[in-house]
């Protein structure tokens, strides 16, 4: 698959790559039969700005780009600002992705949402979002 | 990085300067048309039909059973339809055997022709990618007309028992069909010994350009036409022929068969990288050990994805590929992993890397030394792994 410049700076080096031991919310989507599993994991400060973020990623090059450059979008911004991430955003980041491969910023959007959700249920704040219904899963 | 290490022969091969050089005679003078009643025209056919009695020689068959196709998809359809066509019109039979290995141009081809009304059966293997001979046997009935079997994977190398599985379709009255497009130049095909009734095989795997293949189709068995033309290959394959390209065929077909003897030093080299990947914690040999193309390595890795193994290794400089579904625009895992067993999650993380003689000791330590880094990288990125990891740790 040919890749954009940004899309190959991402994937070769990732930003944000880890886990982060304490996290105050952690997502995890996709299957490994469908061959694309991300997870974020987010630090949440009293202000609600997310003060450190971090991912993993089993997939191909665009799945780890695109879990990358979610990273860089969200770090240092409110949850409420990081729930507006959208998948057009991640791509427009990357420059770009081949048609097949768009589905990965879905999946990178989704991650944050889900590590928003378990943030919320760990400091019990209702759920005022549409939590995304991962529709890899069989 | 300084090294290139091309290691995906399975998927095309240059073209040798032998061959080009076989091939500029027809580029540069004798550019007739072979069906032209004119000197020009001879000289044309004369290289065509020297080509044909070439390969018939490199084959063990007869110059008559040589077909020209544009390729090994074209040799496949041809075989596939025209054959099924034939037997339902003359024999009443609608039945077709294949297995669940075979490539797309025999499975979408076999798919096509279910849409026709005919009824294909499609045998499983075993785990080394090994046709279940059993339920081959008992899938062949008197309304069988066709068993396709490929002579070799393209994915997992498993090189398949044809001649037994020609007596079987034989028993019944079927024809049988093999698709020895990684085949030839890896194994010793004698079509004087091999009972089949067609074979297809393709010039690009053998150092020959793409756009070049042939359909053997033995004395005596009629199939019907693909592509109806002009009269060319005795009125069964319409075209121009296709000159400067045959005589590449016949020139690499040629090679490939002295080159025989050279494969156990491929096959050494497979073997040690083989030994050496399958060395990598968490990592398995998909396919045969033991009956197995020379140049095929196919390695699944777990926990990790072969799109981005792939990435990595291209910009070190390897040429390899991947049966991860990632990699493929319809998003399916390979369809052959699946057949042998292996989960969803794991087909993704194979890679298939095919060497060939011109693939040096000094290529297969680069590939030995290039590829743990790269599997360590992915692995430290990958929830699978940290998940197996702390599920270790729990015991």
């Amino acid at each position: 698959m040919q890749y954009s410049e940004k899309v190959m700076d991402h994937f070769t080096h990732p930003r944000n790559v880890g886990e982060i031991e304490d996290a105050d919310g952690i997502g995890t989507v996709g299957n490994a039969k469908c061959g694309d599993i991300m997870r974020i994991y987010l630090k949440i400060d009293e202000n609600d700005v997310i003060t450190d973020c971090k991912f993993k990623t089993f997939g191909c090059g665009a799945a780890i780009a695109t879990s990358s450059m979610a990273t860089e979008l969200i770090k240092g911004h409110t949850v409420s600002e990081a729930l507006k991430l959208t998948n057009d955003v991640v791509v427009e980041a990357l420059e770009g992705l081949p048609p097949v491969k768009v589905h990965c910023s879905v999946l990178a959007e989704e991650a944050v949402k889900h590590a928003v959700a378990d943030y919320y249920n760990k400091i019990g704040r209702p759920l005022d979002f549409e939590l995304p219904v991962d529709d890899d899963e069989e | 990085m300084s090294r290139f290490v091309y290691a995906d022969n399975a998927a095309t091969t240059p073209v040798s300067r032998e061959v080009i050089e076989a091939m500029n005679e027809a580029f540069v003078t004798a550019w007739g048309n072979p069906s032209s009643q004119h000197a020009k025209g001879y000289e044309a056919k004369e290289l065509v039909d020297s080509a044909r009695e070439s390969i018939a020689r490199t084959l063990g068959c007869l110059p008559a059973e040589i077909y020209f196709t544009s390729c090994g998809t074209e040799s496949d359809n041809w075989a596939i339809k025209g054959a099924a066509m034939r037997m339902r019109e003359k024999r009443g039979r609608t039945h077709i055997v294949t297995t669940k290995i075979e490539h797309h141009a025999v499975l979408h081809t076999c798919e096509a022709l279910e849409r026709e009304g005919f009824s294909v059966t499609y045998v499983n293997v075993d785990s080394d990618g090994l046709v279940k001979m059993d339920e081959l046997e008992a899938a062949i009935t008197e309304k069988t007309a066709l068993v396709a079997v490929m002579f070799a994977n393209n994915e997992i190398g498993t090189v398949e028992p044809i001649a037994k599985i020609c007596e079987l379709a034989h028993a019944k009255g079927a024809l049988m069909f093999t698709d020895a497009v990684q085949a030839v130049g890896n194994v010793d095909i004698n079509l004087r010994e091999l009972p089949v009734d067609m074979l297809a095989l393709s010039g690009h795997k053998i150092h020959a350009p793409k756009g070049i293949g042939l359909l053997f189709i033995r004395k005596g068995v009629v199939i019907n036409n693909l592509i109806d033309g002009g009269g060319q290959e005795k009125r069964k394959r319409g075209g121009t022929e296709n000159v400067p390209y045959i005589v590449g065929l016949a020139k690499a077909l040629e090679i490939a068969k002295e080159r025989l003897p050279e494969l156990d030093a491929v096959r050494r080299r497979r073997d040690r990288l083989i030994d050496e990947l399958t060395g990598i914690p968490y990592s398995k040999l998909n396919g045969s050990r033991t009956e197995r193309l020379p140049g095929n390595v196919n390695i699944g890795f777990e926990y990790i994805e072969g799109e981005s193994i792939l990435m990595w290794l291209d910009m070190a400089g390897i040429c390899a590929s991947t049966g991860s579904a990632c990699s493929s625009a319809s998003l399916d895992a390979s369809h052959v992993l699946l057949a042998i067993g292996v989960p969803h999650e794991k087909a993704h993380g194979s890679i298939r890397l095919s060497i060939s003689h011109d693939t040096t000791d000094e290529d297969i330590d680069y590939i030995i030394e290039t590829m743990p880094p790269i599997i360590e990288r992915l692995r430290e990125m990958s929830p699978l792994w940290e998940d197996m990891k702390r599920a270790l740790a729990v015991k």
